[in-house]
């Protein structure tokens, strides 16, 4: 375990922030040395404030953070990287909080853990560039479960434990993963899983990012995968994931690309 | 019931509880506020006591805008000399102070009560969003000013809001880049809010 200084300096990604008395913010963020950690920043909702720039949301900056009796203080920052394209895009936007939330319940204070610091960067940037940005929350959701000690059952029914044959099963939170036909239950798996999703879920777990994004999964697959992971997510943490409301939100609220591209090709010249 | 021992009398445990749910006042501050209570003399008590009875009893949400107000509709909104055209939107009743002390804003405003915050479970519906949108329905409105905190959830709620609006054929604007991010609208002063208000820009 690293030393524990008065003063410390670290990377760490900015996962939420609250509002502390008049002007103070509390800031969860997550360290690349030291792991998830909760620190005051002082003054930071005045407008003279300099540090307020670099303590929003979904920020990558590194740290100077004082030993506090209760919480550590922030005593200098800077950006490393804004991840402005999340910003400026609510679809995003919404998935990366999304992956915040999800490592902010997933974790402890004070537990370092480089890997999970490296997989949330890694996500935010996919998500910060790709066109398909969907399957790196799926791929992030997986490689989350997996490093926590949850990997899920894929390979054989997990009551008989008969290997599982390509056609459709079923997926089980409480059991940890697909139960054949034969051995579902009414109680424990109700919802149907393809062969198609199984298969991709494999991917996700075994396969590099780069082999998952090389897939095309379309709107239904997709819906699929999200459904089954986040049931076997809310049925680990036991708790309700709150930032996917907004996700849902946007969907039945989203500008139909297709719509606006006939609404400006009706329009007259 | 017997009082257990070294346990708060009641009375007291039911202030401290009280005390504790406002924002901002941790289990600290609430045993320190109830005990200054006992302290007083019992007329400053009541006194404290009314005022908050008062606040509930005689102000409501004006009808139009959701301002905190005596009648309804609030002042701003009954003036005839303000722009029915414009709308400046804000998170929370504070926020039209700030903006009226610029003295350049003639319009109306709207109060959202809060802002989107998906961490926290927060959404667009349980904001004055709905009401707003039945405002505009009217189709008087030309042009609406998103004049949410400089920050991520004040960032998104503003992106949201506007995505609802343009296809009402609505000029969505924000509020310039001159307030600094992560700055709270309240603290800013009226040079700088005033500033970002004429140079507010197109969502
Ligand atoms: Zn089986
Ligand atoms: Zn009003």
């Amino acid at each position: 375990m690293p030393q524990q200084l008065r003063v410390y300096v670290t990377p760490a990604i900015v996962l939420r922030q609250r509002k502390l008395g008049d002007a103070d913010k509390i800031l969860t963020l997550y360290t690349a040395t030291f792991g998830k950690v909760d620190a005051v920043v002082k003054g930071v909702r005045k407008t003279k404030s300099r540090m307020a720039g670099h303590v929003e949301p979904l920020t990558q900056a590194n740290f100077q953070l004082a030993k506090g009796k209760t919480l550590d203080i922030v005593t200098q920052v800077e950006t490393i990287e804004p991840f402005q394209a999340l910003r400026g895009d609510l679809e995003r936007m919404s998935r990366a909080l999304y992956a915040c939330e999800l490592l902010d319940k997933f974790t402890e204070t004070h537990e370092p853990n480089f890997e999970l610091y490296r997989l949330l960067l890694d996500t935010l940037s996919r998500l910060a560039t790709r066109d398909h940005f969907e399957v790196a929350v799926r791929f992030y959701e997986m490689a989350l479960l997996d490093a926590m000690g949850y990997r899920p059952e894929l390979e054989e029914c997990v009551t008989c434990r008969k290997r599982l044959t390509a056609i459709t099963n079923y997926w089980t939170a409480a059991g940890g993963g697909v139960v054949c036909a034969s051995c579902r239950t009414d109680e424990t798996a109700v919802r149907p899983i393809s062969a198609n999703a199984v298969k991709l879920l494999r991917l996700l777990l075994h396969g590099r990012f780069s082999d998952a994004a090389r897939v095309t999964i379309d709107a239904g697959l997709n819906a699929e995968l999200e459904r089954a992971l986040l049931e076997y997510v809310r049925w680990v943490l036991e708790r309700d994931v709150r930032s996917t409301a907004f996700i849902d939100t946007l969907r039945k609220r989203r500008p139909s690309r297709a719509r606006t591209m006939a609404a400006a090709g009706d329009a007259p010249a | 019931m017997p009082e257990q021992l070294g346990a708060a009398p009641a009375p007291v445990a039911k202030l401290i509880d009280a005390f504790h749910k406002l924002p901002g006042i941790g289990p600290k501050s609430a045993q320190r506020l109830t005990y200054h209570m006992l302290r007083i003399p019992p007329e400053e008590a009541l006194a404290l006591a009314q005022a908050i009875i008062e606040l509930k009893e005689k102000t409501v949400l004006c009808s139009v805008c959701q301002n905190v107000t005596e009648s309804d509709p609030c002042n701003i909104c009954r003036d005839d000399a303000r722009d029915r055209a414009v709308i400046c939107v804000v998170e929370e009743p504070l926020d039209i102070l700030a903006v009226e002390r610029t003295r350049g804003f003639h319009g109306l405003y709207h109060v959202l009560h809060g802002v989107i915050s998906p961490m926290d479970g927060v959404g667009p519906e349980d904001l004055k969003v709905n009401e707003l949108l039945t405002r505009l329905r009217g189709g008087s409105v030309t042009e609406v000013i998103m004049a949410t905190n400089p920050n991520l959830e004040g960032e998104a709620t503003s992106m949201y809001i506007s995505r609802l609006l343009t296809p009402m054929g609505i000029r969505v604007t924000r509020l310039a880049r001159g307030l600094p991010m992560g700055s709270d609208l309240e603290y800013a002063d009226e040079v700088t809010l005033s500033r970002a208000l004429e140079n507010r820009q197109d969502v």
